[in-house]
């Protein structure tokens, strides 16, 4: 059937790292409480007049599970360090359409540490808010994950761009050298144990996709486990994004026994009105998949590491340091691990859904066997 | 509340990611991903033909070795069949000396026997014709004694008229 067994699979995966990542929100959202109550009070505060909110709420206290989520999530500044008013980040561009005021643009150290607002916008929980209620805003900020997609885009083109003149200036007869030969093998792998095991025919077209894919999540993945790194695969609109693209080229490129198979399925008729709609959601379940899949792992391992980390402020004692500074070490390591392995399997996965919707001649043999057995 | 910005996806992060993805692909695909592919095909199919390329002087070189083998083959079974003729030749040449060598002195023999009968024949007239000299003077010796004085001539014909009768 058309229900795929990969996804099967990896939805076993991915349901133990949902439970994983539900286990810390749980106990997250209890830590959170507080700071969601403090932020009622400030807004209400600020609404009043009465400034400066933070010298009132000013929080001693680290709330690890807040932490983390912020941590992981997109924001309007890059944190570099330090906590509340203390925090050093760099400022970044925040542009925004509002349908009041038109595009707007300036540097989000107008927010101060986003308890100010500019021009009666405010920063809340990093969505920008504006004190009329009836206005909406479209958020088109260069955020800390822009900022580091772009990073990223910068380091893709300086890196491949320079190896491809590598090859153009020493020629096909010397051997690969450098980073030449570091990523030639990768791209080798993704030629032929991703593109070609799982397209088949004509599988070069889609190699520069897949190949884009692939190291696009890789180098965010480990640009994302520096410190300071910003979590963009671990964030739902990135891999939203690519898995809609993922979804797109599938589909485009289906041939006629992909549609037949899923409008048209090897079945008795009388299955048709359960399978066609299974079917068809199915169409979006793969890509949606891939999605839940990258933001969860990413999110899940950083999520652990702060945790781990953050046990040294829970216990307020350094004696626990060893044990979780060991323990995120031992995570560090796995992640190391998870962002090639992350990146594979979405290039993988991806690669196996062009293969099902291109796939000519199999699937029919595989229609036909189907027919002939009914 | 902030859980659910953790799984509401962003439009600014949506926006920017989509043109940063269009631009990647774009731009390293013409950039990047075009000519390292080419240049790892090429180099593959290179690769490809060299490996070929081998194996097929490794097949010349054994045909080639085979070739030789055959050559040397044919030479060696020439050379034998060269000294097998010699061979050949060469005991003719020697039987038919030997033919040659036997009829000539057969020749020479049957000259030689003839010439010794020749010699003996002109020998024993010879030594006939002595003999017969010899006789004669031998005879006329006798004669010449037994008639040198008168008594002996009348003693003789004494001796012949003895035999001699007067009928």
């Amino acid at each position: 059937m058309f229900v795929n067994k990969y996804i099967s699979q990896n939805n076993k995966i991915l349901s133990i790292l949902l439970f994983i990542t539900l286990l810390f929100s749980a106990n997250l959202s209890k830590a959170s409480d507080p700071d969601e109550h403090s932020a009622i009070v400030q807004d209400s505060l600020k609404s009043h007049g009465l400034m400066p909110t933070h010298e009132v709420i000013h929080e001693e206290e680290i709330e690890i599970g807040a932490l983390a989520i912020e941590h992981i999530l997109d924001s309007h500044s890059w944190h570099l360090w330090g906590h509340g008013e203390d925090a050093v980040s760099i400022p970044l561009p925040v542009i925004f359409y509002s349908s009041k005021t038109g595009l707007n643009m300036f540097s989000s150290s107008k927010f101060g540490h986003g308890h100010e607002s500019f021009n009666g916008y405010s920063l809340h929980d990093e969505k920008i808010i504006s004190e009329d209620t009836s206005e909406s805003i479209y958020d088109l900020s260069i955020t800390k994950n822009v900022v580091q997609m772009m990073i990223s885009m910068i380091i893709l083109f300086a890196l491949f761009i320079s190896i491809a003149k590598t090859y153009s200036k020493t020629g096909i007869t010397t051997a690969p050298k450098g980073k030449q030969s570091f990523f030639e093998p990768l791209i080798i792998f993704v030629r032929d144990d991703i593109a070609k095991s799982n397209i088949g025919n004509n599988y070069m077209k889609f190699v520069p996709f897949l190949l884009t894919i692939f190291f696009f999540i890789l180098i965010n993945n480990v640009l994302g486990m520096l410190p300071i790194g910003a979590n963009l695969t671990g964030n739902i609109a990135f891999t939203f994004v690519l898995s809609f693209i993922t979804l797109i080229v599938t589909n485009i490129n289906g041939k006629s026994s992909y549609w037949h198979h899923i409008l048209l399925p090897p079945a008795p008729k009388w299955l048709y009105p359960i399978l066609i709609p299974i079917e068809i959601v199915g169409i979006f379940t793969k890509p949606f998949a891939l999605m839940i899949r990258l933001f969860a792992n990413m999110s899940a391992g950083h999520i652990i590491i702060i945790s781990l980390i953050g046990l040294i402020f829970i216990f307020k004692t350094i004696a626990v340091s060893p044990i979780s500074v060991a323990f995120a070490l031992f995570i560090n390591v796995l992640e190391c691990l998870v962002a090639f392995l992350q990146a594979y399997v979405f290039t993988m996965l991806t690669a196996l859904f062009i293969g099902t919707a291109v796939e000519e001649h199999h699937a029919h043999d595989e229609h036909d066997t189907a027919k002939a057995k009914h | 509340m902030i859980l659910g910005s953790l799984i509401e996806p962003g439009l600014g992060l949506i926006v920017w990611t989509t043109i940063t993805f269009v631009l990647l692909l774009v731009i390293l695909a013409k950039f990047a991903w075009k000519p390292i592919l080419n240049a790892v095909k090429e180099r593959e199919t290179s690769i490809e033909n060299a490996l070929q390329a081998a194996e097929k002087a490794k097949l010349e070189m054994a045909e080639l070795k085979a070739g030789n083998e055959k050559i040397l083959n044919e030479a060696r079974a020439e050379r034998d069949a060269l000294l097998k003729e010699a061979r050949d030749l060469k005991e003719g040449i020697i039987n038919e000396a030997k033919t040659k060598a036997t009829k000539e002195a057969e020749r020479i023999l049957q000259g030689a026997r003839e010439q010794i009968v020749n010699e003996k024949n002109a020998a024993i007239t010879d030594l006939k014709n002595q003999v017969a000299t010899l006789s004669i003077d031998i005879a006329e010796k006798i004669l010449k004694t037994e008639l040198s004085n008168d008594d002996k001539q009348k003693a003789l014909v004494g001796n012949l008229m003895k035999d001699v009768n007067l009928n």
